[in-house]
C-alpha cells in the first residue's frame, strides 16, 4: 500500500512539475510564434541572471512569473470579494485534475523494484491507472472550468468582465456537445472509455482513429479550441472588445494562475487530440502495440521511446494550436454559436451513425467484400467528410442577415419622431 | 433608428460562392500566409548590439546642430524665424549687436531645449541662412533636465562632431556682406518664380 501511494505521488509530482514547466515554457513558444509570424524575433534576451550569457531568451518564463508573484496586486473595491478570490482557484483546479487521467507514456517495465514491493506489476505512466470513467473524469473535470470563469467574470463586478463571462459560458456549454460527440464516436469504436485502451486499441489495429473518422476529429479539434478558448474562437477574452474578458479586473498571482490554466486547458486538449485520434504512442513500425497493455513485452528502449513519441505528437498539436492563432480571424458570437449548433452539432451526430454503423456491419461488409472492414470504414469516414462539408456549402446553415426588418411597419414612437 | 429612413443607403453584403462558402480558401489562405511569416527573414533590428542603419541621413531628423561659416563662425543671423516657426517653443536666444560686419546681430545665447523639441524639422525649414539643421544623431540621452538644455557650443559641437559626415545642406554656400543683401533674404525659394512674382 504504501509503495502504491510513493508511486502516486511519484507520479503527481511528474506531472504537475512538468506541465506547470511546459505552460511556463509554452508562453515563451507562443510569444516567439507570435513574433516569428509578424517578422519580428520575440524574446531572446533573458538568459542567465547577473551573467550576459542570453541563452536565446530561456531565462524568460522564469522572469515573467517572478515578476507576476512579486507584483503589487490590486484588489478593486468593488469587487465581490469571496467570488473574486475563489474563481482563480476553481479555474485552476478545473484545468490541472484533467491531468489525473491523461497517460503520458504507455507502462514502465516490470522488475524496476523488488518482488517483496509489490510494485513488480509495470508502471502504467498514468496518475490514476485503471480509471474505468477516464473519458467522462475528463469531461467532467473540465466542465468546472466555466464555473471558475463565470465566478470570475461576476464576482469582477466589471461590465467587460461580464461580458467576457457570460460570453464564455454561452461558447464552453455550447462547445461541450460537440466535443462530446467528438469523443463518443471513438469511445464507441474503442468500447471503453479508459485513454489508455483507446491507445490500444488505435495501437493494435494499427488504424489511427483520425483515418477511421475524419469527421469525428475534425468536430472534435473545432471543439477543442472553443473549449481551450484559443483563436479563432477566444471570444470570452476577446482584446480589442472586452479589455481582458473575465481576467480584467486580476493582477499578480491571481492573474497568472488564470492564464496558466488556459495554458493547461490548450495542453490537456492536445494530449485529447492525440490520446483520442493520433494513436498516443504509437507509431507504424517503430512502437506497434501488439504487446499492450500488459506489458510483458515492453522494454526498457520502448518504453521510453513511446513517452517521446507521444510528448512529441502533443508539441505538434501544440504548434498547430499557436500557428492557428495567427491565421484566421475571430468568428462573431453568432457564427459562434451556428457553428456549434447548426454544423458541429449535426456533424457530430452523422459520425457518431457513420461510426455506429461500420461498429455493426464493419465485419459483414468486409467478409462480403474480402476487403479489410477497416479500409472500408475509413473510405466511409472520409466520403461522409466530403458530403456532410458539401451538405452545409450548400444549405449554408450558419448565414445570418443581421439588417433591420425594413418589411416591417414602423413602429409608432419611431413613426412621431419621423414626421 | 428609423430603418425606412430616406437619408440611409442599404448596402447589400457580397453574395458568397459555393467555394467561399466552405471555408476552405480562407483556409488556406490564412495558414500559408502564417508559415510564409514565420520561416521569413525577420525585420527586427536588435539596436545596442546592431547600429540602426538610418536611410538617408540627409532626410533624418535628429539632434539639432549649429552651422558655421567658413571662418568658424556661428552662422545664425538671430533672426528669430526658427523660434518663431517652432510650434513646441522650445528654441530660446538672445540677440546682441554683430561683432562682424556681415551682419546687424548675432545670437549671445542660443539655448534649445531638447526635451520640449518635437522634430518638426519646421526651424531649418524656417532659418533663412541655413544655420540651424538637424542631424541623424538618433540616441540622445541625458541623466537630467539640465543636461538636455543645449547651449549654443554644446549645438556648434554636434556641428563639429557630424559636419565630416553630413555636409551642410546650403542652399547659400557663403553669408554674403550685409550690403549686397537684405539681412534676411525674401526669396526663400532659391530662383524659384515664387507666387507673387511680379513678372
Amino acid at each position: 500500500m504504501l509503495a502504491q501511494t510513493i508511486e502516486a505521488l511519484v507520479k503527481i509530482g511528474l506531472v504537475l512539475g512538468g506541465v506547470m514547466t511546459a505552460s511556463a515554457y509554452l508562453v515563451l513558444v507562443e510569444r516567439w510564434i507570435a513574433a516569428w509570424v509578424q517578422d519580428r524575433l520575440g524574446p531572446n534576451r533573458v538568459g542567465i541572471p547577473l551573467t550576459n550569457i542570453r541563452l536565446w531568451g530561456l531565462g524568460q518564463p522564469i522572469a515573467d512569473g517572478v515578476k507576476l508573484m512579486l507584483k503589487g496586486e490590486a484588489v478593486p473595491k468593488h469587487v465581490d470579494k469571496p467570488l473574486y478570490y475563489l474563481a482563480p482557484a476553481v479555474v485552476f483546479l478545473g484545468a490541472i485534475l484533467v491531468f489525473a487521467v491523461i497517460p503520458f507514456g504507455s507502462v514502465l517495465p516490470r522488475g524496476i523494484f523488488p518482488e517483496s514491493w509489490q510494485l513488480h506489476e509495470p508502471i502504467e505512466l498514468v496518475i490514476a491507472p485503471q480509471l474505468d470513467v477516464g473519458m467522462i473524469y475528463v469531461l467532467a473535470v473540465g466542465g468546472i472550468a466555466v464555473y471558475g470563469v463565470v465566478l470570475g467574470g461576476w464576482g469582477s463586478n466589471n461590465k467587460y468582465s461580464f461580458f467576457g463571462a457570460i460570453r464564455s459560458a454561452a461558447q464552453l456549454i455550447s462547445y461541450e456537445i460537440p466535443l462530446g460527440l467528438g469523443i463518443l464516436g471513438v469511445v464507441l469504436a474503442t468500447g471503453s472509455l479508459r485513454l489508455d485502451a483507446i491507445i490500444a486499441q488505435q495501437a493494435d489495429s494499427g488504424w489511427w482513429n483520425i483515418v477511421q473518422q475524419p469527421l469525428g476529429f475534425l468536430v472534435f479539434t473545432v471543439a477543442a479550441f472553443a473549449e481551450a478558448t484559443r483563436l479563432p474562437f477566444d471570444l470570452p477574452e476577446a482584446e480589442q472588445e472586452l479589455v481582458g474578458g473575465y481576467h480584467t479586473e486580476y493582477s499578480g498571482i491571481k492573474l497568472m494562475l488564470l492564464l496558466v490554466s488556459e495554458f493547461l486547458h490548450m495542453i490537456a486538449a492536445a494530449f485529447l487530440m492525440v490520446v483520442l485520434f493520433l494513436g498516443g504512442w504509437h507509431i507504424w513500425g517503430l512502437t506497434d502495440g501488439i504487446d499492450s497493455p500488459g506489458g510483458e513485452l515492453v522494454t526498457w528502449p520502448v518504453a521510453v521511446l513511446r513517452v517521446v513519441i507521444m510528448l512529441a505528437k502533443v508539441l505538434a498539436v501544440i504548434l498547430f494550436f499557436m500557428i492557428a492563432r495567427w491565421s484566421w480571424p475571430r468568428f462573431r458570437f453568432d457564427q459562434l454559436m451556428q457553428i456549434a449548433w447548426r454544423v458541429m452539432i449535426p456533424w457530430g451526430l452523422a459520425n457518431l451513425g457513420v461510426v455506429a454503423i461500420m461498429i455493426e456491419y464493419g465485419d459483414r461488409i468486409g467478409a462480403a467484400t474480402g476487403i479489410d472492414w477497416r479500409i472500408w470504414m475509413a473510405l466511409i469516414g472520409f466520403a461522409t467528410l466530403i458530403i456532410v462539408w458539401a451538405a452545409t456549402v450548400i444549405a449554408d446553415p450558419s448565414r445570418t442577415d443581421n439588417r433591420p426588418r425594413r418589411d416591417l411597419p414602423v413602429p409608432s414612437f419611431l413613426a412621431d419622431e419621423a414626421n | 433608428m428609423d430603418p425606412h429612413d430616406k437619408s440611409i443607403r442599404w448596402i447589400k453584403p457580397p453574395e458568397l460562392g459555393l467555394l467561399e462558402r466552405s471555408y476552405l480558401p480562407l483556409f488556406l489562405d490564412g495558414i500559408t500566409t502564417t508559415l510564409r511569416h514565420l520561416f521569413s527573414r525577420k525585420k527586427t533590428v536588435q539596436f545596442p548590439d546592431e547600429p540602426h542603419q538610418i536611410p538617408d541621413p540627409l532626410l533624418y531628423r535628429g539632434v539639432h546642430r549649429l552651422n558655421r561659416d567658413e571662418q568658424g563662425r556661428v552662422k545664425c543671423v538671430a533672426c528669430f524665424l526658427c523660434a518663431t516657426a517652432c510650434p513646441a517653443h522650445c528654441i530660446d536666444i538672445v540677440a546682441a549687436e554683430s561683432p562682424w560686419p556681415d551682419r546687424e546681430k548675432y545670437p549671445e545665447s542660443f539655448t534649445i531645449d531638447e526635451l520640449r523639441c518635437i522634430f518638426c524639422g519646421m526651424c531649418e525649414e524656417a532659418c533663412p541662412v541655413d544655420a540651424i539643421e538637424l542631424t541623424s544623431l538618433y540616441d540622445l540621452s541625458g541623466k537630467s533636465r539640465e543636461e538636455m538644455i543645449f547651449d549654443k557650443e554644446k549645438l556648434l559641437s554636434v556641428y563639429d562632431q557630424t559636419i565630416d559626415k553630413e555636409p551642410m545642406r546650403s542652399r547659400r554656400q557663403t553669408a554674403q556682406p550685409a550690403g549686397a543683401r537684405s539681412t534676411l533674404p525674401t526669396d526663400r525659394r532659391d530662383g524659384l518664380p515664387t507666387d507673387n512674382d511680379p513678372s
